[in-house]
């Protein structure tokens, strides 16, 4: 796969240009933003969805049901409030957003009886996220689209049958079909690079890299691709059992341009993981930590400042080429965040020494 | 850049492949084409076994495990599919890497469908031409994987070196340029095959591969050459000796030539050094290639290791020449004390001072078996028998040193001072002694204090010799509610020591939950003799302890965060829910058989050859950390050669025990009329006096309406149908006489015997419960006058009517053992006595309850709900916090 060429070699080489050159700043959560709106049934719902299912579809009342939860909606009935939250974003200093298709993948719609909209919400997503980067990109300081495949709410290596180890309820190639459907349209509705993300069974993040391969043989042309795992808790493993090391070897076949940590621990829990992956990582490494841990409100307090304050040294311990937030995290996080990698030197690592 | 990039392999945990890992162990165990046992559990389904055969292989040192379900009659994929799915969910296999083996593509896909980590594909090659291989490179390269490619191309498999050599550069070549593959994710299979066959062109086949690999490794130094070693010795199958003696001289040279991967049996390889002189020059010379007689050579010596017994006097022979220092430490890692004293008396004498030969050739030697033990390549006999021999030379060094010491003060140093007891009201001591040999063979200093050790007298004895570690053991079930005081007298009392927890009923869960939250310091599980010196090694050691206890802590922690989340699991029934589901005797319609000799019956100096076919030998093996089946495990092929040397010591001893009367046997039965009242049984006299009430528990279970939640008061007719009904109860003992023989033992450092004995006399026990139990059905009681059931069955268990042991799961309250000798008058009759913690001595006893109804069956009665606890505690007539602490495993609930 690596023979293949670039599908979209400038922009390739912008946003190479400038990781080579400074730490670069993710966005912040989605959901949080989310919340502030305050959204009910109606809202989500808009007016192609306002007896429950699509309008525009065939599939009828039967398959009406609640749509409140599914941010991924949003896209189409909202859209002026996903894209005030890039724009939020990218004022606060990120160079890099992510589209808001965490969970637009048939799997996950299926909860919704929206298995169809797959393709439309990847693409409008990416093209939402495109239109507030194109507008607000310079060139001193371009800005990029993160299309983002989400882990699905099924786990291939792990059995949700506790009386048969062995039992699975989803199988690779179900996670292939989900994947490629949705990657296909993050490309054609104008994604920079596609990001697998809060990875907590690497068995599915494989079968989205594995997606990703065929997607590209077929379309003659490859994307950047990112990897971001999820070490569930303080026991320092993904929730599928693996080690940070053990994760990114698991991963790294695809040659990836960036590999990380992302949500379920604040960046305090996440820094030996993140140190791990600095010392072993042949690309660039990432982390997009929650504000903290959840209180027992399962709400996130860690402000900007204190989360500012330990990403300022990761960055100066050269930990880091890409930071953000995940859970919890606001513009005020990403914009202190920003402030405070600003001055430090982005991680080297022995291909980067390499080229330069 | 010059620099090499090592191969990363991962399961869930990484195997990064750096030059001094020098061979990489492949296990061979779980593939249906090498292992006869394996292809037969997963041709009949029996996934839990091979699943076990798989963790056995990990266990013993695998760093990958091979897994190939190529077998004509098996679907290949499913099981594949099926096999990997479950060992993935075990994390003590999924650790390591997979290599998945197969001839077809299909099913190594299936294969690479069900692993998140990187794992190996066995193998591709360029077979059915380069399209092909390069379609398959491709996919292997999309599901991240390394791989072995087979040096077999368009015209045939490569036997010759050159030939080795051209296909594997070919295909190098091709997986670089076309594929993308990086170099360190190739290794190289230039195919082993058998030599010995008596075909001349066969000759040169080890030749060929090992000239293949040393040029295979020097062109492509990142990649690695691997292979399947047990092919090369295929022509002398069925003597294994010499099969195994050819695989160690064949990977001796292999591996020096730069083979760093092998699909192998690590356990059961020769060490080169070890081979017999003659046998190793013309395996040499077979696989060297060096004379053309060299096959007729071997063939001529073959016969004669065959057997083990031929093997054995050929090597005492050449060992006994060689200096003395490697003498002791031969002597040490083959567990023979024969020549020890002299040995060790000859080093002492060329030594400058005696502590010299403790420091030097002993602890070398012991270092050797521990590293070997460590590895996987040892087993727990093996350790014993080779502490027996260290403590036999340390035994004759001590006077000498203690001269020493008076003349200079000089102590000898050790690893640390741990002081070991089983606690109070317990006296199981095997696996406790066990614990202590293999760290005493570590250089630990261990005071070991012995059984039914009150708290404070461990506490006083730690504080006395400036313990670094303290360690508890027990088995019943009230040792452990002991174990949680223990730790709350050291946090009262203001320890800081770390305390180790082991013992067959203790668990990583109960330590979390009930003893480390009471300790401050660190509380540290283990689960078996060959974990705990990595153990306590790790706890004094100032580099390893901070690391090792905070992730000990964390596992800790999440134990028990998983316990509060999982809640109690299914829900329990109330009282009245089980009580409405009792096992129903159809009493309208049975008639109980009255026994044919009713009150107690002694049965005193038993006779002890009559118990000896009556053995159950599974647990023996357990107790000595062997896993396995029985008789299976003697032909298992990782521990079978132990298995069996510890079956022959075992039998050779049982005759001694036998002939020599070393154990005496004393035994009682009664029988007495009986009524179910509720979960109670009212025992009777003859004359119809109320002898006693036993009291049971009842199943909570949620089942469905056709499923009984049993109690045993179920199985004895209810008072209020009016059916005369009985019961019985019996104790027995085969432990009288054993304290003289294991303090002759002791006495002469040998733990081996010592430990051996009472695992025998445990055996006896549980042996003449059995006969007895049968003579019962078929005499005493005789509701089976003609019953016929060899041993097998009787471990089966196929007989009818029980005899559950009080402490165990059908009637897991120990203190109703106390009812039971009362009616037998056990201590009178037997000479068996009750600790405070309701444990018998002598330990190798039984005792339990007799039921005869056709549906009487073994249950476990499982966890119990506050009513349920309250309710047996106005029965007994004791406070609810009474029944709480003798039930405390358990409480469905948290007590307050």
């Amino acid at each position: 796969m690596s023979n293949l060429p670039w599908l979209f070699p400038d922009r390739v080489a912008q946003l190479e240009n400038a990781l080579a050159s400074r730490i670069l700043v993710l966005d912040g959560g989605m959901g949080t933003m989310l919340q502030g709106h305050q959204l009910d049934e109606e809202g989500y719902r808009g007016e192609r969805f306002a007896e429950g299912f699509d309008a525009h579809n065939t599939h009828g009342e039967n398959c009406a049901c609640d749509l409140k939860g599914n941010n991924d909606l949003l896209t189409l009935t909202k859209p002026e409030i996903i894209q005030g939250v890039h724009a939020a974003y990218l004022a606060a200093g990120a160079d890099l957003v992510e589209t808001n298709t965490f969970n637009a993948t048939r799997i996950s719609q299926a909860d919704y009886h929206l298995e169809h909209l797959v393709p439309e919400l990847n693409r409008a997503g990416a093209a939402l996220a495109r239109a507030a980067c194109d507008a607000a990109s310079t060139p001193e300081k371009p800005r990029f689209v993160i299309g983002v495949l989400g882990p699905t709410s099924r786990t291939a290596s792990i059995s949700p049958d506790v009386n048969d180890p062995g039992y699975r309820n989803v199988s690779f190639q179900e996670l292939v079909d989900n994947y490629t459907e949705a990657a296909g349209a993050l490309i054609d509705g104008g994604a920079d690079t596609i990001m697998v993300e809060t990875i907590f069974d690497t068995l599915n993040a494989k079968a989205a890299l594995f997606a990703l391969s065929e997607l590209f043989r077929a379309r003659g042309g490859r994307m950047p691709v990112m990897i971001s795992g999820t070490i569930t808790d303080r026991s320092g493993r993904t929730l599928s059992g693996q080690t940070a090391e053990a994760f990114y070897y698991s991963v790294a076949h695809v040659d990836p341009i960036s590999v990380g940590f992302n949500c379920a621990l604040g960046a305090d829990e996440l820094r030996p993981h993140v140190q791990t992956l600095s010392s072993i990582a042949l690309t660039y490494v990432s982390t997009h930590p929650n504000a903290g841990l959840p209180n027992a409100f399962g709400e996130y307090d860690e402000t900007p400042e204190q989360m500012a304050a330990t990403i300022g040294d990761f960055a100066r311990e050269g930990l880091l080429n890409l930071v953000g937030g995940c859970c919890g995290t606001t513009p005020a996080h990403i914009k202190a965040i920003a402030d405070a990698v600003a001055p430090c030197r982005p991680r080297m690592f022995e291909a980067s020494q390499q080229a330069a | 850049m010059s620099t090499l990039r090592h191969t990363r392999l991962s399961g869930l945990e990484p195997l990064v492949i750096t030059p001094d890992l020098l061979f990489v162990n492949v296990g061979e165990r779980t593939n249906v084409t090498g292992s006869a046992q394996f292809r037969k559990l997963v041709k009949e389904g029996r996934y839990e076994e091979a699943v076990d055969v798989a963790r056995q292989q990990v266990e013993s040192g695998a760093q990958i495990i091979d897994v190939n379900m190529d077998e004509g009659l098996i679907d290949s994929e499913a099981a594949m599919t099926r096999f990997l799915n479950l060992i993935m969910s075990e994390p003590d296999i999924a650790r390591v890497p997979v290599m998945v083996d197969s001839s077809k593509w299909t099913v190594i896909e299936a294969g690479l469908r069900c692993l998140q980590g990187k794992g190996i594909v066995n193998s591709i090659s360029m077979k059915e031409g380069e399209e092909t291989f390069l379609e398959h490179a491709r996919l292997v390269r999309q599901y991240g994987a390394a791989v072995v490619v087979m040096a077999f191309d368009e015209v045939g498999q490569a036997d010759t070196c050159e030939r080795k050599v051209d296909i594997s550069s070919r295909a190098y070549k091709l997986l670089t340029e076309k594929v993308g593959m990086p170099p360190e994710d190739i290794i190289f299979d230039p195919n082993i095959f058998a030599v010995a066959t008596g075909i001349e062109e066969h000759n040169n086949y080890a030749v060929d591969f090992i000239e293949a690999t040393r040029e295979l490794k020097k062109r492509f130094p990142s990649c690695h050459v691997s292979g399947g070693v047990s092919n090369v010795s295929f022509a002398l199958r069925g003597n294994n000796p010499v099969r195994e003696a050819i695989h160690s001289v064949f990977l001796y040279h292999a591996i020096k030539a730069g083979m760093d991967m092998g699909i192998v049996n690590a356990g059961s390889l020769s060490i080169y050094d070890d081979l017999p002189e003659e046998l190793r020059e013309r395996v040499e010379d077979v696989v060297l290639n060096r004379r053309p007689d060299a096959t007729d050579r071997l063939l001529e010596i073959a016969d004669r290791y065959k057997g083990g017994k031929a093997e054995a006097v050929v090597e005492t022979a050449a060992w006994r020449e060689k200096p003395v220092r490697e003498r002791l430490s031969h002597a040490m890692v083959h567990g023979i004390d024969q020549f020890v004293v002299e040995d060790t008396e000859e080093a002492r004498q060329l030594s400058s001072r005696p502590l010299d030969v403790i420091e030097g050739p002993l602890m070398d030697g012991m270092n050797i078996v521990g590293d070997l033990f460590g590895a996987g390549k040892m087993f727990l006999p093996q350790v014993v028998k080779s502490a027996r021999v260290m403590k036999k030379a340390v035994a004759h060094l001590i006077p000498f040193i203690e001269e020493e010491k008076l003349r200079t003060g000089d102590a000898g140093k050790n690893n640390g001072t741990i002081v070991m007891a089983t606690v109070k009201g317990d006296v199981h001591d095997i696996g406790k002694n066990i614990v202590g040999v293999v760290l005493r063979c570590n250089n630990f200093e261990v005071i070991d204090l012995g059984v039914m050790v009150p708290v404070q007298k461990i506490l006083d004895t730690a504080r006395e010799v400036k313990a670094d570690i303290i360690g508890l053991s027990g088995l019943i079930t009230p040792s452990l509610e002991e174990m949680s005081q223990v730790a709350r007298e050291m946090q009262r009392q203001g320890f800081e020591l770390p305390l180790m927890i082991g013992g067959a009923t203790t668990s990583r869960a109960h330590t979390a939950l009930r003893i480390e939250p009471h300790y401050k310091a660190t509380t540290v599980w283990v689960k078996d003799a060959s974990r705990a010196v990595g153990v306590a090694q790790s706890l004094v050691s100032k580099e390893l302890v901070d690391e090792f206890i905070a992730k000990v802590r964390s596992e800790y922690a999440e134990v028990r965060e998983r316990h509060k989340e999982r809640g109690t699991g299914k829900p329990l029934v109330p009282m009245s829910k089980a009580r409405g589901q009792r096992f129903n005797g159809g009493w309208e319609s049975y008639t109980p058989p009255a026994p044919r000799k009713a009150g107690i019956t002694v049965l005193d100096n038993y006779d002890l050859a009559e118990l000896v076919p009556y053995i159950d030998w599974g647990p023996f093996f357990n107790a000595w950390e062997l896993a396995g089946r029985f008789p299976a495990i003697l032909d298992d092929e990782i521990v079978g050669p132990q298995a069996r040397e510890l079956f022959a010591d075992a039998k050779a001893m049982l005759d001694k025990i036998v002939s020599e009367k070393w154990l005496t046997a004393r035994g009682v039965i009664g029988f007495w009329q009986a009524s179910g009242v509720g979960d109670d049984v009212e025992v009777r006299g003859e004359d119809g006096k109320k002898l006693a009430m036993l009291r049971f528990l009842r199943q909570q279970v949620d089942k469905p309406a056709d499923r009984p939640d049993f109690c045993l008061a179920d199985f004895v007719a209810p008072k209020d149908t009016g059916v005369a009904d009985w019961v019985g109860g019996f104790a027995v003992t085969s432990g009288h006489g054993i304290d003289e023989h294991v303090a002759r033992f002791e006495a002469d450092h040998d733990d081996y015997s010592s430990i051996m004995l009472k695992a025998l006399a445990d055996r006896l026990a549980e042996a003449f419960a059995e006969r007895l139990h049968e003579r019962v059905r078929r005499e005493f009681w005789g509701y089976v006058p003609d019953e016929t059931l060899d041993n097998e069955s009787l471990v089966a268990e196929k007989y009818r009517g029980i005899r559950p042991a009080p402490g165990y799961p059908a009637c897991p309250e120990h203190t109703e053992k106390a009812t039971l000798f009362d009616l037998l008058d056990a201590p009178g009759n037997t000479g068996i006595e009750l600790t405070e913690g309701f444990a018998m001595y002598p330990t190798a006893a039984v005792s339990g309850w007799y039921f005869s109804h056709p549906g009487s069956q073994y249950f476990v009665v499982g966890k119990l709900s506050r009513e349920q606890v309250e309710d047996y505690a106005r029965r007994k007539g004791w406070k609810r916090e009474v029944a709480e602490r003798w039930l405390a495993p358990y409480l469905d609930y948290d007590v307050d």
